[in-house]
């Protein structure tokens, strides 16, 4: 079908920054931060007419440096947060601030991605507060509270996970409290996020081959699942619709899939990619749709139904099924749902370093590889159908 | 007629031809009696014929009209001398014949002349004969008058002798008895009671016969009380005993009571018999042995000894009681005692009960009373109620057999327990005994089988840990031998270093040796002097699904299996398994797929004849596995070994700060270390491994100069990064670069050769290298160190892989992304570089 066909949008630079404008429901955006060490990182805001299949970008300078990490505000559109290296006096630092949009941007020309030469007058981010953590060590990452009301951010720097305070508009911020990762060696922690559970009160944290979790109140350490991979983890994400259920990746090449409550075995692994795993996605709504993307290049979406909130799918009424070329799908949904492998995106040529979902429409999501290409895919429509209906 | 026929014949037959006249005369007479069918039909046609001269219808005018008519002249003239012929020798035959005829008439009647005259002669002796006859009869007559009266008496005078000798007994038979009694011949006193028991019972209305039945009786009472306590007494043998049964049978004590008491007098000895056995199982305790024992081997031994008399398994059953209990005994000796003293004591029991009860002589009144029915019935309970303790002893002890070392005692006391149990299937045809004892061997067979897959397990497992050590300390030699030496050699038993293709061949050698040597020891079971191997179970389900499936296919499984679980534990907690074990099992997966499956197969159903009743495992279902195993192996193999090099790769891109750092002077130490242990990884897999094929490649690959970085390639891969108004060239040009080189899977399944495993290794070390470059920011000098470094990775390991290319490929890489992650791109030149890299 046309209609699934991926959609492929490149960026001149070099690229391992994605999120999605959290806090926007109606379009479907995308945030991409760049990694130039030559010339101005931009933000590109990629909006995606679903309807006519087209790409619409706007770009931001970023001018403070290149960006590691980038993460939208889930209260404000315009707020968003990034990691970005510093260079100054041979030194390379990582810092996190928190900025926002010009108001104009989107009023602003919504240039086709086809000029190249769309940057000539850009408009700059607006700087609300650094993150200062000079004492603390390098950013690695900013976590917004979930779903809440944009004044909590935590910050991973080093070995410490800061909780910061936004006030007066985001414009001041101010360490609430902190947790450091006491050990031997040098321990960094190299991903992180923050449960949507519990009201908001725990943090999960990489560093190396272990899953930490934290509990913020206490800024205590909850659990530990050592040795969580082989080696090093490089991402984590909560299931949105199950408390306990955690799914982290790393350089092993698998995904594997935790019940925090039993961290001796993970509840599931899978084994799919050929190289290192660098981003594991829950689907916001239908939570066993998971998302991952690899330096294999691959971009690969799972339905991992046993272990999701929806375990026995939808009951679905064979009469409803109207659409013919659903037919042989009808077969499938008599049988036991298992996990399987729904589709393997090779669009990229380039180690992919993020994929992330839309947080306007449950079935689109977005991979953004090294070379600075970013794709736009969408759940198989079967698949949606069997899901729905 | 007949003169027709005599006057006629000469003229069709030839005169002088002699049998031929006689067979046919003898034809005629034999056509006279109407012997001849088919000479009668001849007759009969020739008899219408006048022209037959032979015929009786012959008519002479009709005949000399009809030749006269055929014949010329000549032939007439012919037929007329022929015919005169014929007649003139007719008339001498006849004159003969009557010449003959008169001499004869002539004798005959001179004989009867001569008759007349004897006869005459005869008839007067007659006469004189007949008169003395007469006068004899006479005289005889009156002597037997005279006579008649003497003969009656005598005739009475011995009737009234031989009933007194009869009355003599009787009245002395009372006594007799008491002096049999008195000494014991209670056979005698026996049949004396029975010969006079009858004339007492018909006279008993007479006083005296009526007192000496009583006193009979009063003895014969006392006799069978004798006997009865005798038969009691445990102390008869069993000669004794029958003896005393069949005087008591014909006492007319009832059968069925002596059937009972026959056989709990044989059980109490029978348990005895078990109770030994029992002893024997029980653990030999700590106490002296001579306290433990006595309680157990005193009766034993008095009841064992004696019924030993009369069999013949005497001498050796006598040992056994005093063999010294502390040692426990094995289990040929364990089944020898049983078989001698119980089996045996069985059989005789057996034996003389039937003797005794069931296949008498059945006389008179005994025959109707039905016993041996009854006795039979009662053997049967007594024979299956033992039988099954004996079992449930000999099965204990068979359970107690674990050690594996000597298979032919076990399978020989098997044997021997089967073989005696035969004997109580002929003694007794019905018995469920011989099909339980069966049944025993059968699943004492099964579970040697498992005890064996047990022990090969084990066996495997400790030649691996051999290995493991061997690996460990491979110059130490000396290794110790492992406890795989309890069932034969151990793998790495010597003292010598072992190399991996030594290992390798010791330990596939070591154990097709031992899967071998068990095949042996399991053969034993189906041996032909074995009496149970002709079984059906051990000759179709023993075989191809004990021996074949439980056994050997269930090894190669666990085998293939447990080189699996060296992939999957290893694989999150770190390499617990040393590499060089990964790539020797690999190697002996393979092995096992290529040829020893098929031929340890093959070497099974020859040896054991399998008949595949039932499906069995394919071969090639095994190979598959084998082949499956080993590929795991491999793969795992070239992560862990891609893993160690990505470690020292990875600390050392991520541990520098590549900004600051001073002018490259040399290689860093981390890539010669990399080259090295590639080079030593390439020498371990080529001990196990072929070569494998690889790309064409140029001749002085090592020299070729990095002209993809340095010069064209460089300039046009980052080159326009300096220059703002062009940097979608940087993508185009990488993309389409990507566009025609093959994506690389890093972690990709490799193939069974060298270069296939080094291919993989390198590409996951430079993938690692790369990505971690990635991470990292550069400053002039670290950019020209990564050059430096990639160029000395490439004079190297190009020679490792399938495909150069492939290495180039990824090592561009890594130099293209150290170029974009550079503050200050200012690459070094080529020239430089290869001093550096020439220099170390």
């Amino acid at each position: 079908m046309e209609d699934d066909a991926p959609v492929i949008y490149g960026l001149e630079f070099q690229a391992r920054a994605l999120t999605s404008q959290t806090a926007e429901s109606d379009a479907i955006r995308f945030l991409v931060g760049t990694q130039s060490l030559k010339f101005d990182n931009q933000i590109h805001i990629i909006d995606f007419d679903d309807e006519n299949n087209i790409i619409s970008k706007s770009v931001l300078q970023h001018q403070a440096g290149e960006i590691w990490h980038i993460s939208a505000s889930p209260a404000d559109k315009a707020v968003l947060t990034t990691c970005y290296n510093k260079t100054s006096e041979s030194r390379v630092v990582t810092c996190g601030a928190v900025w926002r949009m010009p108001p104009e941007w989107e009023s602003g020309s919504h240039e086709s991605p086809d000029d190249p030469h769309n940057s000539h007058n850009p408009q700059n981010l607006e700087l609300l507060c650094h993150l200062d953590n000079s004492s603390h060590g390098n950013a690695s990452c900013v976590l917004w509270e979930p779903m809440g009301d944009g004044k909590h951010v935590i910050s991973l720097a080093d070995n410490h996970a800061l909780l910061w305070d936004l006030t007066e508009s985001s414009t001041q911020a101010t360490i609430s409290s902190s947790a450091t990762l006491e050990g031997k060696g040098q321990l960094k922690f190299t991903a992180g996020k923050w449960s949507p559970h519990h009201n908001c009160t725990q943090l999960a944290t990489a560093n190396d081959t272990a899953i930490r979790g934290w509990d913020l109140r206490t800024m205590s350490q909850i659990y530990c699942i050592e040795n969580a991979h082989g080696q090093l983890v490089r991402d984590l994400d909560f299931n949105p619709n199950k408390q306990y259920y955690l799914a982290s990746c790393g350089d092993d090449c698998k995904v594997k899939f935790w019940d925090v409550r039993n961290i001796n075995e993970p509840v599931k692994t899978l084994e799919e990619h050929s190289h290192w795993v660098w981003s594991v996605r829950f689907n916001h709504s239908h939570d066993q749709l998971v998302l991952t993307g690899s330096s294999d290049s691959r971009v690969i979406l799972s339905n991992m139904v046993s272990i999701s909130s929806e375990p026995f799918g939808h009951l679905v009424d064979d009469d409803d099924l109207s659409d013919g070329e659903d037919n042989h799908q009808d077969e499938k949904t008599k049988e036991p749902l298992q996990d399987s492998i729904i589709s393997t995106y090779e669009e990229h040529e380039d180690s992919v370093y993020a994929v992330e979902w839309s947080s306007a429409d449950p079935w689109l999501f977005a991979s953004l590889s090294y070379d600075g290409r970013l794709v736009i895919n969408r759940v198989p429509r079967a698949l949606k159908y069997h899901i729905l209906l | 007629m007949d003169g027709d026929i005599n006057a006629t014949a000469p003229g069709t037959t030839p005169p002088d031809s002699d049998p031929a006249r006689k067979r046919r005369v003898h034809g005629m007479l034999k056509l006279y009696y109407g012997l001849n069918e088919e000479g009668k039909t001849v007759d009969q046609a020739e008899s219408m014929d006048p022209c037959d001269i032979n015929g009786p219808h012959f008519d002479p005018e009709v005949y000399l009209n009809k030749l006269r008519r055929e014949c010329s002249l000549g032939e007439l003239m012919d037929q007329e001398t022929c015919m005169v012929k014929q007649i003139r020798s007719l008339d001498s035959d006849m004159q003969t014949l009557v010449y003959e005829n008169y001499n004869k008439f002539i004798s005959a009647t001179d004989t009867i002349r001569k008759m007349k005259n004897d006869f005459k002669k005869m008839e007067d002796e007659m006469d004189c004969l007949s008169t003395n006859m007469a006068s004899i009869t006479d005289f005889s007559a009156r002597i037997s008058g005279t006579l008649q009266d003497q003969h009656a008496q005598i005739t009475k005078l011995s009737g009234v002798h031989t009933l007194l000798r009869k009355l003599q007994f009787l009245f002395e038979l009372p006594a007799r008895l008491n002096k049999c009694l008195e000494l014991q011949a209670y056979a005698q006193a026996v049949s004396s009671h029975r010969r006079a028991r009858c004339v007492l019972q018909q006279y008993s209305h007479m006083p005296s016969f009526r007192g000496i039945q009583d006193d009979c009786h009063a003895i014969m009472d006392k006799l069978a009380q004798e006997l009865r306590q005798k038969f009691r007494d445990g102390g008869s043998s069993a000669k004794d005993l029958s003896e005393c049964v069949e005087l008591l049978l014909q006492l007319d004590e009832p059968a069925e009571e002596l059937c009972d008491k026959f056989l709990s007098h044989a059980q109490s000895r029978l348990e005895a018999d078990l109770l030994g056995l029992e002893a024997e199982l029980r653990p030999p305790l700590s106490s002296g042995p001579t306290a433990v024992t006595d309680p157990y081997t005193g009766p034993a031994r008095r009841l064992s000894v004696e019924p030993t008399a009369g069999s013949p398994t005497g001498p050796s059953s006598l040992n056994n009681p005093f063999l010294s209990p502390s040692s426990r005994t094995d289990i040929l000796e364990f089944i020898d005692r049983g078989c001698n003293e119980f089996v045996s004591s069985l059989c005789l029991v057996i034996a003389s009960y039937q003797e005794l009860f069931v296949n008498r002589p059945q006389e008179g009144e005994l025959a109707s009373k039905n016993i041996p029915q009854m006795a039979i019935g009662k053997l049967h309970a007594f024979v299956d109620a033992l039988a099954t303790r004996y079992f449930s002893l000999v099965e204990r002890r068979i359970q107690e057999e674990k050690s594996v070392g000597d298979n032919s005692l076990l399978v020989r006391a098997l044997d021997r327990f089967h073989r005696r149990l035969q004997a109580v299937a002929k003694l007794l045809p019905g018995s469920a005994v011989p099909s339980q004892g069966t049944e025993i061997v059968v699943r004492a067979a099964r579970e040697r089988i498992k005890q064996y897959l047990a022990a090969l397990q084990s066996f495997y497992l400790n030649s691996l840990t051999d290995v493991r050590q061997a690996l460990a300390a491979p110059r130490l030699g000396g290794s110790s031998a492992g406890g795989g030496s309890h069932l034969g050699g151990s793998a790495t038993g010597k003292d010598a270093p072992a190399s991996l293709p030594e290992l390798l061949s010791t330990l596939s050698a070591s154990i097709l040796n031992q899967i071998k040597s068990v095949l042996a020891s399991v053969h034993l079971f189906t041996a032909k002097d074995i009496t149970f191997s002709n079984k059906p179970y051990f000759k179709g389900e023993f075989c191809s699904h004990g021996v074949r499936e439980s056994l050997v296919v269930n090894f190669i499984m666990f085998v293939c299996q447990s080189s699996r679980q060296f992939c999957e534990s290893a694989g999150d907690r770190g390499g617990s398994t040393p590499p060089a074990l990964l790539l020797l099992l690999s190697r002996l997966c393979l092995d096992y797929e290529t040829s020893t499956i098929t031929y340890i197969l093959t070497l099974t159903d020859e040896q054991f004849l399998v008949q595949h009743h039932s499906p069995v495992t394919a071969v090639t279902a095994l190979c598959g596995e084998a082949r499956e195993a080993a590929q795991k192996l491999l793969n795992h193999y070239v992560k862990v070994q891609g893993l160690i090099i990505s470690q020292m790769l990875r600390k050392s891109v991520e541990t520098r700060d590549w900004v600051n750092t001073i002018e490259p002077r040399n290689v860093r130490a981390v890539m010669k270390r990399v080259v090295e242990d590639t080079t030593s990884i390439d020498v371990q897999v080529g001990l196990l491994y072929e070569e494998g094929v690889r790309k064409a490649h140029s001749s002085d690959s090592s020299k070729r100069t990095f002209s993809v970085y340095s010069s064209s390639r460089q300039q046009t891969r980052y080159a326009p990064s300096y220059t703002p108004s062009a940097p979608m060239d940087t993508n185009l040009l990488s993309n389409i670069h990507k566009l025609f080189s093959e994506r690389v899977e890093i972690f990709s399944p490799v193939e069974f050769n060298k270069v296939s495993v080094l291919t993989g290794i390198i590409k996951i070390s430079l993938k690692t290298f790369l990505e971690c470059v990635r991470l990292r920011t550069f400053g002039r000098y670290g950019l020209q160190q990564i050059q430096v470094d990639c160029h000395y990775l490439q004079m190297y390991l190009w020679r490792f892989v399938s495909d150069e290319n492939l290495v180039h490929f990824l090592l561009d890489e890594i130099v293209g992304s150290t170029a974009h992650r550079c503050l200050d791109p200012a690459p070094m030149e080529q020239s430089v570089i290869e001093v550096i890299c020439e220099r170390g």
